[in-house]
């Protein structure tokens, strides 16, 4: 019988001889312009917070949600995922990725439940983020208290 | 609405849409070229920008981009160091424990709102074989 890793290697060299070598390309180019319109339609809604009178920090904030409901329900209705296989990176960098992740394995795992089903797996890469953000931003608290 | 419309500073979309382009690029590149899964890559950008953030480098990029800088991953982190030097500036010591989420708790709790909801109102596809 084969092993399992060598069937699973000689299927990645398959991979990487048949896959051409253009993609990156087309990939970094779709990642761009989906990327860069996400970040402009943020622009907007900000541009639009402002001139309302809202000040810099709550116009942010409201980008932020605004663009995390749409991304959570785009994900929800299985419209994310078809736009991420499209953009790689220019749907999952913008904060949209953020919410994309907590609903997409959520959604997964619904049938083990609402607690440990929805409730836990919502945060297998929100999680993370959340840990080494939230733990950073304590440490260039604590190091600007040193040095300010 | 025609008002707004000439408010709008359209140099400041564009650079919007170039910078948040590009960093998006640097993520896909780091999806093609390494073996990094999404999550990774997440983190890995949350992180730099706190860092960034923190030095106060970031700083530049928003004040010139805008949302081409706040709306990628980084710019959490960025909001969420600001926080924790706005906060240590306001309340001493226990500000760097308070401001970092203070700053970013909208974006949380409507991740973690709409998250939900959209968990709960989606039908689970079935997995295809």
């Amino acid at each position: 019988m084969d092993n399992p890793q060598d069937t699973k290697k000689s299927y990645q060299d398959y991979i990487d001889k048949k896959s051409p070598n253009s993609p990156i390309i087309k990939n970094c180019f779709n990642a761009f312009w989906v990327g860069g319109l996400i970040c402009m339609i943020g622009q907007i809604i900000n541009a639009f917070c402002k001139y309302k009178g809202l000040d810099t920090q709550i116009a942010g904030t409201i980008v932020s949600i605004i663009l995390i409901g749409i991304s959570a329900f785009l994900t929800g209705l299985n419209i994310f995922n078809k736009i991420g296989k499209f953009a790689g990176a220019g749907s999952l960098i913008p904060i949209t990725g953020f919410a994309n992740s907590i609903v997409s394995p959520a959604m997964e795992y619904k049938s083990e439940g609402y607690v440990m089903g929805v409730g836990a797996k919502m945060f297998t890469v929100a999680g993370p983020v959340l840990v080494y953000g939230i733990s950073s931003s304590v440490l260039v608290g604590i190091i600007y208290f040193i040095f300010r | 609405m025609q008002e707004f419309l000439q408010s709008i500073n359209y140099m400041q979309l564009l650079y919007a849409f170039i910078v948040g382009g590009i960093i998006c690029i640097i993520g896909q590149i780091l999806i093609d070229k390494t073996k990094l899964t999404p999550a990774r890559i997440l983190v890995i950008y949350v992180t730099a920008g706190a860092i960034l953030g923190g030095l106060g480098i970031y700083q530049y990029l928003v004040d010139f981009a805008g949302a081409g800088a706040t709306v990628p991953l980084t710019g959490f982190g960025y909001n969420l160091a600001k926080g924790a030097k706005e906060a240590v500036d306001q309340y001493g010591f226990v500000g760097a424990f308070i401001g970092g989420t203070k700053a970013a708790a909208g974006g949380i709790a409507a991740a973690v709102f709409f998250g939900y909801i959209a968990s709960l109102i989606s039908k689970p596809k079935m997995k295809k074989q």
